[in-house]
C-alpha cells in the first residue's frame, strides 16, 4: 500500500506543492527535448532522402563542435571558424557521398547502417587525432550567443530561472525548423529532395540526380548537427561523452517517425519532457539514475500501440 | 589438385551429412586444432593472454550474436549487456558456491542470460528491423544500469566492480584469478568455445536451424509451412543470450579479471556486431574471421604504426588506429558486403579448381 501510495500519488503532490520546481524541471526537460529533436532531424533528414539510417549524426554533432573550438583555439577569429567548419561539414557530405553512398548503393539497410557506425569510428579517430581527444569549452561569447540568466517569479516567492543560451538554443531551433520547412516546401531542390524521399526510381527518370540530392541532404545534415553541437557544447562540454545523446534520438525517432520532421520536434519534446520529470519525480523510488534508459521504455511502450509513430506513414512491417 | 571432393563417394547418408564431408577439411580441422594446442607453447604469456584468449571468448559472442542476427534475422544491439548479465551472474554463483568447479558455473551462468535474452526478445513476435533494435537498445541501457545499481549484484563492494577471486579445479589448478596462468586459461577456453561451437554447428544444421533461417528469409512463409515464429524467435534469443551469457562470463572470468558495468558498454555490443557483419552473416568460421580481425587490427595497428614512422605518443596512435578502423570498416563492406566469410568460400571454390581454372 505505502509503495503504490509513493508511485501514485506523492510524486503529484509534490508537484502540485511546489510548481515553479515543477516549471523548472518542465523547462529543463524541454530544452532537452530541444536537443534532442535536433539530433532527430538530422536523422530524418538523411533517412528521407536515402533510406539510410546515419548513426553517425550524433558523431557529426560532436565533430562539428569539435572543429569549431579547434579551429578558435588555432587562432582563426570566431565568426570565421563557423564559416570554415560550414566548409569542413560540406566536404565531409561531398565524402561520404562519394566514397561510402555511392559505392553502398541498393545495399540491404544493415550494411548501409554498418557503414554510418563506421563513419562514426572514422570521425571519431579523425577528430581526435586533429584537435586531441580532451573536453573542450565551446565559444559561447565569441559566437555573440548570450550567457547568464533571468529569474522569472512564481506565484508565491516561487522561482523558475531561464538561461539565456537555453532560450537561445529553442529560438534557433524554431528558427531552424521554419527555414527547412520554406527549404522543402518552396524552393527547386527541395522539391527535388521530397521528390526523391518518394520515389528513387521516379525521382530518378525525370532527371533529378541522387548523388547531388544525397550530397545536398549530409550537409543540411551536417549544420543541423553543427547547431546542435554549439547549443550542446555550451551547456556542457564539447566532448565524445555527447556521442551518447545520438541514442536517444532512436526512440525520439520511434515516437515520431523516422520520415516526419514535426515528428522529430515533439517526439524530441516528449522524451525530453518525460525524461526529466521521470527522473526527478520517480527516479529515487528505484535509486536514481533512470534517465539513461526510461526515453527506452518510453518508446517501447509507445511501439506497442502506435508502431507508425506519430506522424510517420503506416509502413511498418508487423509480424 | 590440392583440394576437390571427386573422387570421395559416400555410401551412407550419414556419412555425406557429416559436418566435414570432405577429407582436405577434415585434415584442415585437425591441424588447426594442433596448431590452437601448439600455440601456448611457442608464444609468450603476454600474446596468449592479450590476443589469444579474448579473440576466442569474443568469436564465442559473435556466433552468439550471429544465431540471432545472421540466422534468425533479429536485429540487436544489447549483446554487451547479455554478455553482462553472464559475467553478473557467474559472479554470483562463484559466491554462492564457492567449491563448484568454475567451467560447471560458467555454463550454468549462460541459462541465467538466456532467459533475460527470451523476455527482451518478446517485443520481437511484433516488431522487427530497427524498431527491434530500439528495444534491444532498451535492454542494453536498462540492464547497464542494473549493474551500476543493484549493489546485491556486486556484493556491495565499495568500488562497485566485480573482481574475480581465486577458484581452484581440475586437482588443485589455479583457473581463475591474478596468479592462474594464462595457458591454463587460454586452454579451457579453447575447450569451451571448441565443445560449444560444435554444439552450436550441429543446432543450425538441424531441425531448429532451419526453422531460424525459414523465418529470416521470409517469416510469413515459414508460417505457412507450420514453423510457429513464437518457439523459433524466442529459441533464437534464448541460444544467442546463452552463447552471450557464456562469453561474457569468460571474458570476466578468463580474460579481465576484474571488471567495472562500463565493460559491458554498448560499445562492446557494437564491437561483435561489427564481427558478425564484417566476418559475414550466417556463417560460424565467419564470426572467428570477425572476432580475430576487430579484436587483432587495433593490436596490430598499434604495434605497426610506430614501426613504419607514423606517430610517436601512444595517444596518436591510438586515434590514428580508430581512424583506420572505421574506414577499413567502410572498405570491407564496399568490396565485399557478405563478409569475410564469403571471400573464404571464394577461397575454397577458385582452390577447387586450382590449377586449371578453365578445364
Amino acid at each position: 500500500m505505502d509503495m503504490l501510495y509513493s508511485i501514485l500519488v506523492d510524486p503529484f503532490v509534490q508537484m502540485v506543492e511546489l510548481p515553479d520546481f515543477f516549471l523548472q524541471v518542465l523547462w529543463e526537460g524541454f530544452v532537452a527535448g530541444v536537443l534532442y529533436a535536433l539530433i532527430a532531424l538530422g536523422f530524418v533528414l538523411i533517412f528521407k532522402a536515402s533510406g539510410v539510417f546515419n548513426f553517425a549524426q550524433g558523431i557529426m554533432v560532436v565533430f562539428a563542435g569539435l572543429t569549431l573550438v579547434g579551429l578558435h583555439e588555432k587562432g582563426v577569429p570566431a565568426y570565421l571558424a563557423l564559416i570554415l567548419t560550414i566548409g569542413v561539414m560540406g566536404v565531409l557530405a561531398l565524402a561520404v557521398e562519394r566514397f561510402v553512398m555511392r559505392p553502398l548503393v541498393n545495399q540491404p539497410d544493415i550494411i548501409l547502417l554498418m557503414s554510418t557506425i563506421g563513419l562514426t569510428y572514422f570521425l571519431v579517430g579523425f577528430g581526435e587525432f586533429v584537435f586531441g581527444g580532451e573536453p573542450k569549452q565551446m565559444i559561447t561569447q565569441e559566437l555573440g550567443l548570450p550567457t547568464g540568466s533571468t529569474a522569472l517569479e512564481i506565484g508565491d516567492g516561487g522561482l523558475l530561472i531561464l538561461q539565456h543560451i537555453d532560450i537561445a538554443a529553442a529560438v534557433i531551433a524554431i528558427i531552424m525548423v521554419g527555414a527547412l520547412a520554406v527549404f522543402f516546401n518552396k524552393t527547386r531542390i527541395g522539391r527535388a529532395l521530397r521528390a526523391v524521399a518518394d520515389d528513387h526510381q521516379a525521382a530518378l527518370s525525370v532527371g533529378i540526380s541522387l548523388n547531388q540530392i544525397w550530397a545536398i541532404v549530409w550537409f543540411a545534415a551536417g549544420i543541423v548537427a553543427l547547431t546542435t553541437g554549439i547549443m550542446w557544447g555550451a551547456r556542457s562540454d564539447v566532448s565524445f561523452a555527447l556521442e551518447i545523446i545520438a541514442f536517444k534520438a532512436l526512440p525520439v525517432l520511434i515516437l515520431g517517425g523516422f520520415t516526419s520532421i514535426p515528428g522529430a520536434i515533439v517526439g524530441g519534446l516528449i522524451i525530453g519532457i518525460g525524461e526529466k520529470i521521470g527522473e526527478i519525480y520517480w527516479g529515487p523510488l528505484v535509486g536514481g539514475g533512470i534517465e539513461s534508459w526510461l526515453a527506452y521504455m518510453i518508446a517501447l511502450i509507445f511501439l506497442l500501440f502506435r508502431p507508425q509513430g506519430l506522424f510517420g506513414e503506416r509502413i511498418i512491417e508487423r509480424v | 589438385m590440392l583440394y576437390r571432393e571427386s573422387g570421395q563417394y559416400k555410401t551412407s547418408y550419414t556419412a555425406d551429412q557429416a559436418i566435414f564431408p570432405i577429407r582436405e577439411d577434415r585434415i584442415g580441422m585437425a591441424i588447426l586444432l594442433i596448431v590452437a594446442l601448439a600455440i601456448p607453447f611457442l608464444v609468450s604469456d603476454f600474446f596468449l593472454n592479450a590476443i589469444m584468449t579474448p579473440f576466442l571468448i569474443l568469436a564465442l559472442a559473435a556466433i552468439g550474436l550471429n544465431i540471432l542476427t545472421g540466422y534468425a534475422g533479429q536485429l540487436s544491439l544489447g549483446t554487451g549487456a547479455f554478455m553482462g548479465v553472464g559475467a553478473y551472474s557467474c559472479y554470483k554463483l562463484t559466491t554462492i558456491f564457492p567449491d563448484t568447479n568454475i567451467v560447471i558455473l560458467v555454463m550454468i551462468s549462460g541459462l541465467f542470460s538466456a532467459g533475460i535474452g527470451v523476455l527482451f526478445g518478446l517485443p520481437s513476435l511484433r516488431i522487427k528491423g530497427l524498431y527491434l533494435a530500439v528495444t534491444t537498445l532498451a535492454a542494453q541501457f536498462f540492464l547497464e544500469w542494473c549493474f551500476i545499481r543493484i549493489p546485491w549484484l556486486y556484493n556491495y563492494n565499495a568500488s562497485g566492480a566485480i573482481e574475480v577471486p581465486e577458484r581452484r579445479g581440475f586437482g588443485d589448478i589455479v583457473l581463475t584469478g591474478p596468479s592462474a596462468a594464462p595457458m591454463t586459461q587460454y586452454f579451457i577456453v579453447l575447450a569451451i568455445v571448441v565443445v560449444v561451437t560444435l554444439a552450436v554447428k550441429n543446432i543450425v544444421r538441424g531441425r531448429i536451424g532451419r526453422q531460424w533461417m525459414m523465418i529470416r528469409d521470409m517469416d510469413i512463409a515459414a508460417e505457412l509451412m507450420g514453423v510457429r515464429p513464437l518457439t523459433a524467435k524466442l529459441s533464437a534469443f534464448a541460444v544467442s543470450s546463452y552463447l552471450c551469457g557464456v562469453a561474457g562470463a569468460m571474458f570476466i572470468f578468463f580474460y579481465l579479471g576484474a571488471a567495472e558495468p562500463s565493460a559491458f558498454s554498448i560499445t562492446l555490443s557494437f564491437q561483435i556486431l561489427f564481427m558478425v557483419i564484417l566476418g559475414g552473416l550466417g556463417s560460424l568460421v565467419g564470426s572467428f574471421f570477425g572476432a580475430a580481425f576487430i579484436w587483432g587490427l587495433p593490436i596490430v595497428l598499434r604495434a605497426g604504426l610506430p614501426a613504419v614512422g607514423i606517430g610517436v605518443g601512444a595517444e596518436t596512435v591510438f586515434h590514428i588506429a580508430t581512424m583506420i578502423v572505421g574506414a577499413l570498416i567502410i572498405f570491407f563492406l564496399i568490396v565485399e558486403p557478405h563478409g569475410l566469410a564469403r571471400l573464404w568460400s571464394l577461397g575454397k571454390e577458385k582452390l577447387r579448381v586450382w590449377p586449371f581454372p578453365y578445364g
